[in-house]
C-alpha cells in the first residue's frame, strides 16, 4: 500500500514537471513573449528593458533551467497586472473555485446516481428514455448559455438571487446551478451502464431468487458495486469541473481560480499564467491522489494486489 | 465455475437473432427521440453544404436601423423574408447568421475530431500492439492530459498561437486525441492475443496488414461512436474558446461568438443569446443522442432489448 502510494507520488512529481515545461514551451517559445507581453507598437527600448526583466536575454536552456528552479522554489515572479508577487494571488482565488465546485458536486452526485439508477431500473422504458434526453442535455450544454438563461430567467425577470460578484447565497446559487448540470449528467449515464452492468450478474440473480425486494437487490447489492466505476471517473470529472469553472465564474464574475486565468490570459499577465496553471496542475494531482487513496481502500483486489507488490 | 456456466447459460438464451439493416431502421423512425435527432442533423447539414442558398440574407451585411429587432419582424426590404429569429446588434439576420455559423462549428467539430481521431487511433494501436516503453510513454501522457482540464490547456496554446479558425482545429485536435487513444489501447489489448490474430500472424502477414485488416474493423464500431460523442464535445468546445475570444474571430458567425456579443443584451433582447446557444445545445444534444442509439445497435445483447422495447410499444 505504501509502496503503491509512494510511486504514484513519485508520477505526480514527473506530471508536475511535464505542465511546467508545457507552461515554458507555451509562453516562452511557441510566440515571443516579449511581444505577448507588451503588444506589437511597443517601442524597442520598453521591449527590451522587458527583455531583461523576464531573462530572456540567456540561452534557452538556461531560461528553462532558472525557470524550474524559481517554480520549484514558488517563486513565479510579479504580475505584470497587478504589480505583487503572482503566486500569493492565486492562491487567495482558490476557496472561491474549491466552494463552488463542492457545491456542484454535492448537487450532482445524489441527484446523478437517482437518475441514472431510475434509467437502470427499466432499460429502455419510457421513464429511460426522458432521463437519458435529461442527463444527455447535462452534456451537451455550453456553461456560458445556460448561465446567461438562468440570468434571463431568475434575476432578470423574477428579481431573484444576484447576476455577479461574491458573498452570501443569493450570489451563490446560480452558479453552483450552472455548474451541476454537467457532472450530473454524466454520473447518472455511468450509473446507469455500471448498474445495468452489474444486474446482469450472476449475484444479482442469485439475490432475486432468494426472494429479496428488487429494490433492496438494486439499491443496496447491485448500486454498491456499481459506485466503483463512478468514483474512478472522478478524477476525469474533476478536470471537467475545472473547464466548466473557467467559464462559469467568468460569466458570473466569481473570484475563483477560471476567472482569474482568463484575466492573467487576456492582459498577457506571464507570471499569473504560469501561477495559475502551477497551481491548478498540483490541485489535480492531489485530488487524484487522494481518489486513488479512495479506490483502493474500496475495491479489496486492488489494496491486496497493491500490498503483494510491496 | 458455476458462475461462467450460468453466464455462459444467459447469453445462450438470449442468443441475438440477425438483424437487418430494415429492422434498426424502423425501430429507429418509431423512436421519437431518434427521429428528433436525425432531422436536426439532416437541417446541420443542408446547412454546412449549402448555407449561401439557405440563408435569407447575408450573414454580414449590416444595417444599424434594424438592430434589435424582436424575433418576427417583417423585412424592411419590399417582399422580403421576415426576420423570424429577429436581428442582432448590428441589424443583422440572426436566422442567417445562425445557418452560417452552423457551417463554422460543423467545420471546427468535424475537422478537429478527424484530426484527433486519427492521430489518438493510431497511437493507440501503436501502444496496445506494441507494448513496452512506447506504450507506457504513451499512457503516461494520455493519464496527464486526461487529468488536465483540455480547455485550460486549449486557451494556453491559442495564447501562444494566436486565435483563429485553424487554430481552433489545431488546438482541439491537439487536446482532445487521448480520448480515442485510451480507448483504442484498451481494446488492441484485449485482442492482441485472441486467437485470430496469432493465426493472421502464423499464415504470415505483416504487423501493417493485421492491424489494418484484422484489428481495425473490429475498433470501427466503438470508434465511430466516440467520433460521434467528440464532435459534440467539440462543438462545445469551439463555442467556449469563442465566448472567451481565444476563437474563431469577429465579423464571423459563430455560435459562441454570437452569445457572446449578446450577453450585454440579455435583459432587453433575449433572442440574441437564446437561439444560437439553442443552436449549440440541439446539436449536441442530437450528436450525443444518435452515439447513444448507435451503441444499442452496435451492441448485440443490448440491441435485442433496444429492438424489443422499441417495436413492442407501437405494434
Amino acid at each position: 500500500m505504501l509502496a503503491y502510494l509512494g510511486r504514484r507520488l513519485l508520477q505526480s512529481v514527473a506530471v508536475t514537471f511535464v505542465v511546467l515545461s508545457l507552461v515554458f514551451v507555451a509562453g516562452r517559445i511557441l510566440g515571443d513573449p516579449v511581444r505577448l507581453v507588451v503588444g506589437i507598437e511597443a517601442s524597442e527600448e520598453r521591449v527590451q528593458r522587458v527583455r531583461e526583466q523576464l531573462n530572456l536575454n540567456q540561452p534557452l536552456g538556461e531560461q528553462y533551467a532558472t525557470f524550474i528552479g524559481d517554480a520549484l522554489s514558488l517563486q513565479f515572479g510579479v504580475s505584470f497586472w497587478q504589480k505583487v508577487p503572482a503566486l500569493p494571488r492565486v492562491l487567495e482565488r482558490i476557496p472561491a473555485t474549491l466552494t463552488l465546485a463542492a457545491a456542484a458536486l454535492a448537487l450532482a452526485l445524489p441527484l446523478g446516481i437517482t437518475l441514472g439508477a431510475l434509467s437502470a431500473l427499466r432499460p429502455w422504458s419510457r421513464v429511460d428514455r426522458i432521463t437519458n434526453v435529461i442527463s444527455l442535455g447535462g452534456v451537451s450544454i455550453v456553461e456560458f448559455w445556460l448561465a446567461l438563461m438562468l440570468i434571463l430567467i431568475f434575476p432578470v425577470r423574477l428579481g431573484w438571487f444576484k447576476t455577479s460578484g461574491y458573498g452570501g447565497i443569493e450570489y451563490f446559487v446560480l452558479p453552483a446551478l450552472t455548474l451541476c448540470y454537467k457532472p450530473l449528467g454524466r454520473i447518472a449515464q455511468i450509473t446507469r451502464s455500471a448498474l445495468l452492468d452489474e444486474l446482469a450478474k450472476p449475484y444479482v440473480k442469485a439475490a432475486r431468487a432468494r426472494g429479496l425486494k428488487e429494490r433492496r437487490v438494486v439499491f443496496v447489492h447491485a448500486l454498491k458495486n456499481a459506485a466503483v466505476p463512478v468514483l474512478t471517473i472522478s478524477g476525469d470529472e474533476l478536470a471537467a469541473l475545472l473547464n466548466g469553472a473557467i467559464i462559469v465564474e467568468t460569466v458570473f464574475g466569481w473570484p475563483g481560480i477560471g476567472r482569474l486565468t482568463i484575466q492573467a490570459l487576456e492582459r498577457r499577465d506571464l507570471p499569473m499564467v504560469e501561477a495559475t496553471v502551477f497551481v491548478v496542475a498540483i490541485f489535480i494531482i492531489v485530488t487524484n491522489l487522494l481518489v486513488d487513496m479512495a479506490y483502493t481502500w474500496l475495491n479489496p483486489r486492488i489494496r491486496f494486489s497493491a500490498a503483494g507488490d510491496a | 465455475m458455476t458462475s461462467e456456466a450460468v453466464t455462459r447459460l444467459d447469453s445462450a438464451s438470449e442468443a441475438p437473432r440477425s438483424v437487418g439493416i430494415g429492422l434498426i431502421l424502423r425501430r429507429l423512425l418509431r423512436d421519437p427521440v431518434a427521429v428528433f435527432s436525425l432531422l436536426v442533423l439532416t437541417l446541420l447539414l443542408i446547412a454546412l453544404l449549402a448555407a449561401g442558398q439557405v440563408a435569407p440574407y447575408d450573414p454580414l451585411r449590416q444595417n444599424l436601423r434594424l438592430r434589435n429587432l424582436p424575433p418576427g419582424t417583417p423585412s424592411a426590404d419590399e417582399g422580403g423574408f421576415p426576420h423570424i429569429l429577429g436581428t442582432d446588434e448590428l441589424g443583422r439576420d440572426l436566422l442567417s447568421r445562425l445557418i452560417h455559423g452552423a457551417r463554422v462549428s460543423l467545420a471546427v467539430g468535424l475537422g478537429s475530431a478527424l484530426l484527433s481521431g486519427t492521430a489518438g487511433t493510431a497511437l493507440g494501436i501503436v501502444a496496445g500492439y506494441y507494448g513496452g516503453r512506447l506504450d507506457d510513454l504513451i499512457m503516461r501522457l494520455v493519464d496527464l492530459q486526461m487529468s488536465f482540464p483540455f480547455l485550460l490547456l486549449a486557451l494556453l496554446v491559442l495564447y501562444a498561437l494566436g486565435p483563429g479558425f485553424v487554430n481552433v482545429i489545431l488546438v482541439l485536435a491537439l487536446v482532445r486525441w487521448m480520448v480515442y487513444a485510451r480507448v483504442a489501447r484498451g481494446l488492441t489489448l484485449a485482442m492482441r492475443t485472441s486467437p485470430f490474430i496469432d493465426a493472421a500472424r502464423v499464415t504470415g502477414n505483416s504487423d501493417l496488414r493485421i492491424i489494418r485488416r484484422h484489428l481495425l474493423p473490429n475498433l470501427a464500431s466503438p470508434l465511430v461512436i466516440l467520433f460521434t460523442l467528440e464532435i459534440a464535445a467539440l462543438i462545445l468546445g469551439e463555442a467556449a474558446l469563442s465566448y472567451l475570444g481565444f476563437g474563431v474571430q469577429k465579423p464571423e458567425p459563430s455560435w459562441g461568438l454570437m452569445i457572446e456579443a449578446g450577453k450585454s443584451y440579455v435583459s432587453t433582447a433575449w433572442w440574441l443569446t437564446t437561439f444560437p446557444g439553442l443552436a449549440i445545445f440541439l446539436t449536441a444534444l442530437s450528436l450525443n443522442l444518435l452515439a447513444s442509439s448507435l451503441r444499442a445497435i452496435s451492441d448485440p445483447v443490448q440491441r435485442e432489448r433496444w429492438l424489443n422495447a422499441g417495436l413492442k410499444e407501437r405494434p
